[in-house]
């Protein structure tokens, strides 16, 4: 990396690598020393990147998750432990129902995303642009605004509710768990929240399974048909082990920020809806706790990355053994 | 391991294709193929680019359906059966192995899709890894092998099932010369050993000859002659196939004189040649025709007038080539026609010089005569494609 800076410099060490021989003149000229240090310099931005807004904020929140005291008396700084094992006690709850939320979401997204894909690769033909354009799409409006427009859908008085209600299918919500005992509403209940995260991260599931599945060679499927497969079997075989990696990022893709979510719990849910992510939100805005706001998003990212591990660790071997 | 289940078959035809058209929209990719392939047979479909060859296999394998006519495997009309009903296997021209799958798992994926018991899955693959001479390398992952031998686990993979018949779509088409050729004899000693009928699609004259017992010439969709490498080359049915295969003089010329088997022809290269005339051609004076004569079957004709029933064509020395093996000339007639010989070195060169005169003749039972079924304004104009392959 250490370039000589002035033109002196380049002419001394020119001169001591005359000294040394002519090979190592012509081999070690300037020019390969710059292309050298190259990779270095195109990875820069990006340590500088991550260095600045992720590592220095991360070091912040740890520090802040750690001190005592309170917004009207001051917080100092200190190692306090109990900030963690408070926040794990008292929102014990809201992490298990997020796991549970971004778990159920991020099956539901491949569910629906999977089939969306492989028809988009497979059967889109000339179309695949525009399709894959009307996924993205909703993506040109805000966040919220979608959220509150699915807010708008679900309502009390709205088609879907009453038709649900009229056809008789909260029995049926209700039996999955997805509403409450006895509940005639959609909003506010554990159906409205898990299909807001499901749409609202439907893309980041379609998009990598569509990369993955796009990728594959035509001519596979056509050699499995030729080995005496039926069109079921070729694809269990050739393509979904060859998508598996789209899958297995598509759900990365989509479970992490499903998991650490509150938009949705607080526009389409209710209290039973609380996810760590309102827990977090209303510890740092309405209590004005920060260190339980940073320990919360502590554990939170923990948890997570525990869960990634685990993850990887599972789909890594399933893909070698087959 | 000759198939057994199918052993005693109503007739000895594995494939027979019925008038089969394929169009895409409305071009026309395959025109009225009509011809049958026999057990053990190894069979080519030559031709160049473009002119239907893939699409015929394709067919024969159930990837693609015939828009009319029928396509028959032992006797049974398939044109409605999907590929994984029939019993015929595809070796792909890019191999299309699994990526995802160890050399063995490849080659068993076929008998584990027919439900064939483990045990004898594994005696199967272990013997066709022998045939093949790739015993070593089952445990290993495509990516970890060498084009040549990735070719081999594609042939195991089709062949370990027993098909009736072994479809190959220029399976040797992304290797280099040499390996190509080592694969060659390697292929046709594996299709000996295992006596499956192989149907072999290639562009590559050269290979197609060598290794077919027949060949099916294709144009435009057309199947031009289905003949034996050696009767190909010596009497190719039409103009194409006598300028593709091979290198031909093609002489343009009139009928002047024909009886039931033989007749004259006036070349409008100069001479007039005795020459053999098919019946079934049913040629009458008057009608034009090509004739054609491999320059191999040329020779410098000395001063002196030989056999007065040769042809003899005299005309100036254009050009010389010294091609290792032979010796090229090519002689300018006087009404301006180019003919090519191919001489033994054992010519003396001092004596040909560009610019000499020189007289070429050849044996009349040499002459070819292809009728022309359209007029061809360039006649007289010798051909001489494909020499630079030999
Ligand atoms: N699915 C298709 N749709 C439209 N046209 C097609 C299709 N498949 C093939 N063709 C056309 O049919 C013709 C024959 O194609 P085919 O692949 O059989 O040629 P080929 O003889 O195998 O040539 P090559 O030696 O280049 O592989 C070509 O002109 C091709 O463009
Ligand atoms: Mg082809």
């Amino acid at each position: 990396m250490v370039r000589p800076a002035t033109r002196a410099g380049r002419i001394e060490r020119r001169i001591a690598r005359a000294e040394r021989g002519p090979a190592d003149a012509v081999d070690a000229g300037p020019s390969r020393r710059g292309r050298r240090s190259t990779p270095y310099l195109l990875v820069g931005p990006g340590v500088a990147w991550l260095v600045l807004l992720f590592v220095v904020p991360l070091g912040s929140l740890l520090v802040t998750s750690l001190k005592t005291g309170s917004f009207a008396e001051g917080f100092e700084t200190a190692v306090r432990l109990r900030n963690y094992s408070d926040a794990l006690s008292e929102s014990w709850e809201a992490i298990k129902r997020s796991f549970v939320f971004a778990l159920v979401a991020t099956l539901a997204a491949a569910a629906i995303g999977y089939p969306l894909a492989y028809v988009i690769a497979f059967r889109g033909g000339r179309y695949k642009g525009l399709l894959l354009g009307l996924v993205v799409l909703p993506f040109f409006t805000s966040f919220l605004m979608r959220t509150l427009a699915w807010k708008t859908i679900l309502s009390d008085s709205g088609t879907l509710n009453t038709t649900v209600d009229r056809l008789h299918l909260f029995g049926a919500l209700e039996f999955l768990r997805l509403v409450p005992e006895g509940s005639d509403r959609l909003l506010q209940t554990n159906i409205a929240v898990i299909g807001g995260l499901t749409y609202n991260f439907l893309p980041f599931m379609v998009l990598p399974i569509y990369v993955s599945l796009e990728k594959i060679d035509r001519r596979l499927v056509e050699a499995a048909r030729d080995l005496y497969s039926n069109a079921f079997r070729a694809f269990r075989k050739v393509v979904l082990p060859l998508s598996i990696p789209g899958v297995m990022a598509g759900s990365l893709l989509t479970f992490i920020p499903a998991a650490g979510d509150f938009v949705n719990a607080e526009l389409l849910g209710g209290p039973q809806q609380t996810m760590v992510g309102n827990r977090i939100q209303s510890r740092f805005f309405e209590q004005v706790d920060y260190p339980a706001a940073a320990s919360l998003s502590f554990v939170l990212m923990a948890l997570i990355l525990i869960g990634v591990l685990l993850y990887a660790r599972l789909l890594g071997t399933e893909e070698l053994t087959g | 391991m000759p198939d057994e289940r199918h052993a005693g078959a109503m007739s000895d035809d594995v494939i027979q294709l019925e008038r089969v058209v394929k169009r895409f929209g409305a071009f026309v990719a395959v025109e009225n193929a009509d011809f049958a392939i026999e057990r053990g047979e190894f069979f080519s479909l030559l031709g160049p680019s473009g002119c239907g060859k893939t699409t015929t296999l394709r067919m024969i394998a159930g990837f693609e359906q015939p828009s009319a006519g029928r396509v028959l495997l032992d006797g049974v009309d398939v044109s409605n059966v999907p590929p994984h009903k029939r019993n015929v296997n595809t070796v792909f021209q890019q191999y299309a192995l699994f990526p995802h799958m160890t050399v063995f798992d490849n080659i068993a994926f076929g008998p584990r899709s027919a439900k064939v018991p483990k045990a004898e899955i594994d005696r199967r693959v272990g013997e066709i890894l022998e045939v093949v001479r790739l015993g070593e390398f089952w445990r290993r992952s495509p990516s970890q092998l060498s084009g040549g031998q990735q070719q081999r686990v594609a042939l195991a993979r089709a062949l370990v099932n027993y098909p009736s018949a072994l479809l190959l779509d220029e399976p040797l088409g992304a290797l280099d010369l040499k390996l190509r050729q080592a694969l060659q004899i390697e292929l046709k000693r594996i299709q000996r050993e295992v006596g499956i009928t192989f149907v072999y699609v290639t562009h590559d004259q050269e290979e197609a000859l060598t290794m077919s017992d027949r060949i099916a010439v294709m144009n435009k969709g057309r199947v031009e002659q289905i003949a034996t490498p050696r009767d190909i080359y010596d009497n190719p049915a039409t103009l194409f196939v006598a300028g593709f295969i091979g290198a031909a003089n093609l002489l343009g010329g009139t009928v002047v004189r024909a009886d039931g088997h033989g007749g004259s022809i006036a070349l409008s290269a100069g001479p007039t040649v005795e020459a053999v005339l098919e019946p079934s051609l049913a040629l009458k004076s008057g009608d034009t025709v090509t004739v054609m004569v491999r320059p191999d079957r040329i020779r410098l004709a000395g001063p002196a007038l030989g056999d007065a029933q040769a042809p003899r064509i005299a005309g100036r020395v254009e050009t010389l080539v010294f091609h290792g093996p032979l010796l090229r000339v090519d002689i300018r007639t006087a009404s301006g026609s180019i003919v090519s010989a191919h001489l033994g070195t054992d010519v003396a060169i001092a004596d040909l010089r560009p610019g000499d005169d020189a007289a070429l003749t050849w044996d009349p039972t040499h002459s070819v005569v292809i009728p022309d079924y359209k007029a061809d304004p360039v006649s007289g104009i010798g051909a001489t494609e494909g020499i630079e392959s030999t």
